[in-house]
């Protein structure tokens, strides 16, 4: 017990977590956006778009996340030298959340693709019936439900995303595995401690999520 | 009916998959057995090293290449000294992190692996030496003058490694408006440094040192040479190892001897750097007790 008493007095845990909540929040917002785009491209009647969406979701979705964060990093920061903020904290910060919003727009997308496959053909036709056209269609008819339908999957990326944010430390991004690392470096004493503080506090922070997933995927499905 | 026999016909076609996929893995089960057991076999008592592999000048290792660096050169010493030969070394790799745990685990019998001696790993581990005195430095481009010391860093930007505090303390004990960037290992530090990105690099001077006397980064940069911190290197073992005092002993002689100088002087050529004289012949240099 004095070990956890020690570690939190003597390292900025909470601060760390929340970074990682942080990263979560922006990165969430960023890939649902540009997944839901993507998409939308996929499931479009224009065949250059499917295939721009169907190229996106194959190559990003096989690239590791450790990969998009470094190349960020070492060769746009490093090489190209594109800065976003003269406040370190504040570049790296939107380095981590774009890489993270890239590599999870993937499985956003592919989400929302299945979360349409759950709506009934009709309801397009029928869409299609009354006049609207296929954005039209896809705002008002087949999206709405579609993502009703995939709550369960979007939930699963949006806890993975939320895992995934230690990756940010390669991107030099203050938060809890980085903090981990270092506080094994330097208090190996207390090593059980300190792996016990870091996975009970994603346990804090994912379990929620979890719950929260199952009882909104409950709640909105759509009865047919 | 018919669907019927399709579905038998998919069964009985799945279940021969899942046989044939079954049978191949056994046999490969069976060869890797045999191949570990004859990696076993070596001639005589092998002492088990753990280094780092990825620090140029003092533990480092491409491939399966004789590892090469200060810590690398001390280890072969000091080995030879306790009656093993060189051929007798199995190294191993020890990444910061892993080497409280490798000593308990004993997977390696001893570490020479920039491992500062502190009370919080000496909880866990013993260490004899130290073998080495390093200080807390900065590494800058060749044509900076501007760069003396850590005090001079306030608005510049700085590259260190995570995980380490050297970086942090900077900020807060020298220059507060210094610029962090925290990365996986100092190889990605030093590419920043040589692009522009950073303004310096910050750990041990040894270590600094070492970056900068590899052939594709010769010449390049320069260790500042004002260390201000002292980090102490010795050498770890299992805690209540019998081996201290051999070490000890070993590591006395090769400094008498004067092949510790030899060997730091190889493995820094070329960077103009010397090891601070007041922290290497100083008390901080004291070779631990090793009654415990």
């Amino acid at each position: 017990m004095n070990g956890f008493l020690e570690l939190f007095a003597e390292y900025d845990i909470i601060g760390a977590f929340w970074m990682n909540i942080r990263l979560t929040i922006l990165a969430a917002i960023g890939s649902f956006a540009l997944g839901t785009v993507l998409a939308v491209f996929r499931i479009s009647p224009v065949g250059s778009l499917r295939a721009i969406g169907t190229s996106y979701v194959n190559v990003v979705r096989n690239t590791p996340l450790t990969i998009i964060m470094v190349l960020g990093v070492l060769a746009v920061w490093g090489q190209l030298k594109i800065t976003f903020s003269s406040d370190f904290e504040l570049n790296f910060f939107v380095y981590a959340v774009i890489a993270l919003s890239i590599y999870h727009a993937a499985f956003v997308c592919e989400a929302i693709r299945s979360g349409v496959n759950t709506v009934p053909q009709g309801q397009a036709e029928a869409a299609r019936a009354i006049g609207l056209s296929f954005l039209p269609a896809a705002r008002v008819v087949v999206l709405p439900q579609a993502l009703r339908g995939a709550i369960t999957p979007l939930g699963n990326t949006l806890i993975a995303l939320t895992k995934n944010t230690t990756v940010a430390a390669a991107a030099s991004v203050a938060e809890a595995s980085g903090l981990m690392k270092t506080m094994i470096e330097f208090n190996p004493n207390l090593m059980v401690s300190i792996f016990l503080t870091i996975a009970i506090g994603f346990c804090i922070i994912v379990i929620p999520m979890g719950l929260l997933t199952t009882w909104l995927s409950d709640k909105l499905a759509v009865a047919r | 009916m018919r669907k019927k026999y399709i579905s038998v016909a998919a069964l009985a076609a799945s279940a021969a998959l899942a046989l044939s996929a079954c049978s191949p893995s056994s046999t490969d089960g069976g060869g890797g057995g045999e191949t570990g057991g004859g990696e076993t076999q070596g001639g005589g008592e092998t002492v088990r090293i753990g280094i780092k592999f990825d620090q140029p000048g003092l533990g480092f290792r491409e491939g399966s290449g004789d590892p090469t660096g200060f810590d690398v050169d001390v280890a072969k010493y000091v080995a030879g000294e306790l009656g093993y030969a060189e051929g007798d070394i199995e190294w191993i790799q020890t990444p910061s992190a892993n080497r409280e745990n490798a000593l308990e685990g004993g997977e390696v019998d001893m570490i020479f692996a920039t491992y500062s001696i502190t009370d919080e790993r000496a909880e866990r581990v013993g260490f004899a030496g130290p073998y080495f005195v390093a200080g807390q430095d900065l590494l800058v481009r060749q044509d900076d003058t501007e760069i003396t010391g850590p005090e001079a860093l306030n608005g510049k930007n700085l590259c260190s490694v995570t995980g380490s505090t050297s970086a942090q303390r900077i900020k807060d004990e020298y220059a507060e408006g210094v610029n962090l960037v925290e990365q996986g290992g100092y190889a990605e530090c030093v590419t920043y440094l040589e692009s522009g990105q950073v303004d310096a690099v910050t750990t041990d001077d040894i270590i600094l040192a070492g970056l900068a006397a590899t052939p594709e980064n010769a010449g390049k940069f320069k260790v500042v040479g004002n260390a201000f911190t002292t980090e102490r290197y010795g050498v770890g073992i299992p805690k209540g190892s019998d081996q201290c005092q051999a070490i000890n002993d070993a590591i006395t002689k090769m400094k008498d001897e004067g092949a510790w100088e030899e060997a730091l002087t190889a493995n820094t050529e070329g960077t103009g750097y010397t090891p601070d004289e007041t922290l290497n012949n100083g008390p901080d240099a004291e070779l631990v007790s090793c009654e415990a």
